[in-house]
């Protein structure tokens, strides 16, 4: 990742987390007032009029302006309230069949026109070194269209104080709870992104995306030991509504071992099962290495998915654009031509989308002004598809773009990124209990932790937040020390069993790297409660001097 | 905007001063030219170029403080981003952690600039590429590579009379060269301050040998191996260690450096005796700014590890001040000391072992012993009497770095190590290890 302006606060035990921050800070009541449209359209205007003056075939313009809140706690005090924004226009245009981009901060119609020149300048520079010119998959101008996500309570709105006494009353709940530390954040995004392209489309959206997490710490000084256990809380694409969790918002876990969200997140009553937890952890027992079934919350399992299969199946990877740092990719094009590569097992479905309210990835359209769709990305098991941008779909012989393409600020240039991928819920009536009760030899996993993955995507291992033995059809105590190491391909021919739709939810990742300098994204991952079998799972216990 | 000059800087830090009502002021200003040029598939992707100067400014009134930052400078701007600042000050709730600003400092220049930097042009930028991909394309071989250059300056200046202004340049490198057929893989990291010294074209003949002798990888055993690790390999996981190297985590009972029954373990030999690290920031190699930008203190030449032993933590102003410690600067850079073989020479002198280029995807796996999981990389190799015999196929690892140091067998020379994600800027040895803990087979190369 490169090293932008970080934002430095305290995470989990062991270290600090480095937080991108884009922009300057600014005052909270100046990120309502959003920039005219029509301002905008006579920006693009001039920018895409300069284009098409120098030559360019093709010109698009992105008018953004980034607002982010983070709010950042230990304990009882409030350690950093952060208010930034970003504003400025990037200018995309193809010239002599090669790109050039050119971002500038300065919103004057000479500035925007200018930008555009240079852009076709360094096109023109490019083409020279370019082996194809791009070939961008057709789309329909839209006009001039809005789209917002959808929200009922704007976070911009609440009182920085209402917001930061949430936090401290999780971190006093965890505390009473058994935590002897804990840490808690509040990420706010509102993204009002303005997008015009000589397609005809002028599309203004407004964006909006929050987060929550949170670090219990268990000491006991006698031992020297000490173990944590984070929120399992998901970031969601929605507004502040989010923590008005009632109690339709909350599931119960197999056997009843904590209580999980959907649609909603009571952040104190989990802030409490996490005191609770990572106390227990301090003398759960240690795992046994060997084979288990594994039974994967959805609040862990979209990570794995994440890394396994969203990744897997990016069209720029797997055609080599990221080898340098990101990787490539095992999912190629030659096993997906046979039309038979089993990625996964009979009952393995994979769909993309850019549509599910709630999503971190829904959005209207694309950073090149494609309408949001869902597509299936595995199909009983056979990789049947990929991720793609206009100027990819033709290579999987795709007449449209997968409307793929992003980029995390006015100032950089969009490139592939990943839609929602989510696994399909069982089409079988079944519950958590239920998918319990078959399990001979198993561990039941929970939340976010330790994950690494090689980088063509084939061998993995994770960790998780909560552990726990599943012996016989029942779930009988809590282990500690575990992770599970696989191979994609066998891991997903492994899996043998999902809940059903009234188990199955979003999790989701807030701050995904990818490229070079590296854009941050978001995305959601859904699935419900899914039994793989005979996964190898190590101890990760070690002594050292 | 053009990029200040020092009495420029000093100019703007005096006059946002002057602005404030406030009990204090903090000022920071930061200018950089930033340049790349990314390529793969043997051609170029991206090439961008991003100028900005950035204007923090942070006031207190009592315990509670604020900080707002802008990228505009006339008159009105300067007032704004004061009063700006102001405002959030008095809406935050009191810090009970607050510490007022530091008195003045003494800040003895260190060599983060080199006047060469003039070179980064997108000329100079668009021949890095060139001659890579050439040089690739002459052997049949795919390269996708990234050059990053950044030129500029930093300026800190508070309320006590602080003031520090210095130039900054450096440049980075890596590139993946892979056989066509996806069998081979090989990958190079030059960081440099001067680009006199950087030569992309040989640079890049390190990744192309790579990708050329790791085709036909065979498969060995997962389990514990001695391995040469090159400075980049080992890298990343030293990164993790030395982020962690905080006292306050450790006096709190929740890191590998807290000691059972309490308190820390600050002077106990948790490392081989051949380990020593310190951090300064006048070192030759690695220089880095003679300041740390949120405490604005003075940066120290630093032991961390002295001959195996913990000879330092990480204490920041409120720790020390509540524990009764001195305060350390946050360290800019990490030296380690080694000798003065060679990769290779050390390759040479082992019967048994595993040449690794680069590690991946690194992940804390238990911060309470540090373990930590990733993987090999783009030229794996079996040592076998001094000499490569043949490549291998990637691993998977979980070890923890304390136990890496603790089983050293030989350190070689070090190297600047520029990966931009890092918190530091290393000097890292190539070192050879006993027992390095390879748990599983990777099919990725």
């Amino acid at each position: 990742m490169e090293r932008r302006t970080f934002l430095k606060v305290s995470a989990a035990a062991g270290g600090t987390m480095l937080v991108p921050v884009f922009g300057h800070a600014i005052a909270a009541e100046e990120l309502l007032s959003p920039v005219a449209v029509a301002f905008k359209k006579s920006l693009a205007d001039a920018a895409m009029n300069a284009a098409t003056k120098a030559g360019a075939s093709y010109c698009d313009v992105r008018i953004g302006r980034y607002l982010n809140q983070f709010i950042t706690t230990r304990d009882t005090n409030v350690e950093n309230i952060v208010n930034t924004e970003s504003s400025g226009v990037g200018v995309r245009v193809i010239a002599g069949g090669a790109y050039g981009f050119v971002a500038t901060n300065v919103m004057t119609p000479d500035s925007v026109a200018e930008a555009a020149r240079q852009a076709v300048a360094i096109a023109r520079a490019n083409a020279r070194l370019q082996g194809e010119p791009v070939q961008l998959a057709p789309v329909q101008g839209v006009g001039e269209v809005a789209w917002a996500t959808p929200f009922t309570k704007d976070w911009r709105t609440v009182p920085v104080k209402d917001k930061a006494e949430m936090l401290i009353a999780a971190n006093k709940a965890g505390m009473a709870a058994g935590a002897t530390f804990m840490t808690s954040m509040l990420f706010q995004v509102n993204q009002q992104k303005y997008f015009a392209s000589t397609d005809g489309s002028y599309i203004d959206q407004d964006i909006h995306r929050l987060w929550s997490p949170f670090t219990a710490t268990a000491v006991d000084k006698a031992s020297g030991k000490f173990r944590t256990r984070d929120g399992l809380s998901s970031p969601a694409g929605m507004g502040y509504e989010f923590f008005d969790a009632k109690p339709q918002h909350k599931i119960r876990a197999a056997g009843g071992v904590t209580t999980l969200y959907r649609g909603a997140y009571d952040i104190v009553e989990d802030a409490r099962a996490a005191g609770r937890q990572a106390r227990e952890k301090l003398t759960a027992k240690s795992v046994e290495p060997g084979k288990y079934d594994l039974v994967l919350s959805p609040e862990h399992l979209f990570l794995t998915i994440h890394e396994s299969v969203g990744h897997a199946t990016e069209l720029d990877r797997v055609l080599g654009y990221e080898a340098n740092y990101a990787g490539t990719s095992f999912a190629t094009l030659d096993k997906w031509q046979t039309k038979k590569f089993k990625y996964g097992s009979d009952i393995v479905n994979f769909v993309a989308d850019r549509t599910t309210p709630g999503s971190l990835g829904a959005v209207g359209y694309d950073d090149e002004g494609v309408a949001g769709k869902r597509w299936d990305i595995i199909k009983d098991g056979v990789l049947v598809n990929y991720q793609a941008t206009r100027d990819q779909a033709h290579i999987i012989g795709e007449k449209a773009s997968h409307g793929c393409s992003f980029a995390d600020s006015w100032s950089s240039v969009q490139f592939q990124r990943m839609p929602n991928v989510s696994l399909a819920a069982g089409t079988k009536p079944l519950t958590p209990d239920e998918l319990v009760k078959d399990v001979k030899k198993g561990i039941y996993i929970l939340g976010r932790g330790s994950y690494s993955i090689d980088q063509q995507r084939y061998n993995f291992q994770f960790g998780g937040q909560l552990y726990y033995e599943i012996k016989d059809g029942k779930i009988t105590q809590p282990l500690g020390d575990v992770a599970y190491q696989a191979n994609t391909q066998e891991f997903w021919n492994a899996c043998s069993a999902m809940c059903d739709e009234r188990d199955w939810r979003m999790g989701g990742s807030f701050f995904d790297g990818k490229g070079q300098p590296s854009q941050i994204s978001a995305v959601s991952h859904g699935s419900s409660t899914t039994r793989f079998n005979g996964i190898n799972v190590i101890n990760t216990a070690r002594k050292i001097a | 905007m053009k990029l200040l000059d020092k009495d420029g800087a000093q100019r703007i830090a005096a006059k946002v001063m002057a602005l404030t009502k406030a009990d204090e002021c903090r000022v920071a200003i930061s200018g950089s030219r930033k340049g790349n040029v990314r390529y793969a598939r043997n051609s170029v992707s991206t090439a961008g170029l991003v100028e900005d100067t950035q204007l923090s400014v942070s006031v207190a009134f009592g315990k509670r403080q604020g900080t707002a930052q802008i990228n505009e400078f006339d008159d009105k701007s300067l007032e704004k981003a004061v009063r700006r600042a102001e405002e959030v000050a008095r809406l935050a709730p009191e810090n009970p952690e607050f510490m007022p600003a530091i008195g003045k400092q003494d800040f003895k220049p260190s060599g983060t600039f080199n006047a060469n930097a003039n070179a980064f042009t997108p000329e100079y930028r668009a021949e890095v590429a060139f001659q890579s991909i050439d040089a690739a394309r002459k052997k049949g071989l795919v390269a996708a590579g990234y050059f990053s250059d950044s030129t500029g300056f930093e300026c800190i200046a508070n309320s006590n009379g602080v003031f520090g202004y210095q130039e900054l340049a450096s440049l980075n490198f890596t590139v993946t060269t892979r056989t066509e057929d996806g069998r081979g893989s090989g990958w190079v990291n030059r960081a440099a301050y001067d680009p006199n010294g950087f030569d992309a074209r040989a640079a890049s003949d390190i990744a192309i040998e790579k990708a050329l002798r790791s085709v036909e990888a065979k498969a060995l055993e997962p389990g514990r191996y001695t391995v040469v690790l090159e400075p980049s390999a080992s890298s990343d996981m030293l990164n993790f260690m030395f982020g962690a190297f905080d006292a306050r985590q450790a006096d709190e009972g929740r890191s590998f450096l807290s000691k059972k029954g309490g308190g820390n373990r600050l002077g106990d030999r948790l490392f081989d005796e051949k380990v020593n690290v310190w951090a300064d920031p006048w070192d030759a190699g690695a220089p880095v700014l003679p300041w740390d930008a949120q405490s604005m203190m003075a940066r120290q030449r630093t032991d961390l590890i002295k001959n195996g032993q913990v000879a330092s933590l990480d204490y920041d102003r409120y720790w020390a001040q509540k524990t009764g410690k001195p305060a350390s600067a946050d360290h800019g850079n990490i030296i380690m000391g080694g000798g003065s073989k060679s990769t290779e020479q050390l390759v040479a002198e082992t019967k048994k072992g595993i040449l690794v280029t680069r590690t991946w995807y690194i992940r804390m796996v238990d911060p309470q012993s540090l373990l930590l999981t990733g993987l090999t990389r783009d030229g794996t190799f079996y040592i076998e009497n001094g000499k490569i015999k043949h490549p291998i196929k990637n691993f998977r690892f979980n070890e923890s770095p304390v136990v890496m140091l603790n089983n050293i067998d030989e350190l070689g020379k070090p190297m600047l190590i520029g990966d931009a994600s890092s918190r530091f800027r290393m000097m890292i040895p190539a070192m050879r290890v006993r027992d390095f803990n390879f748990t599983s087979l990777s099919d990725a190369v």
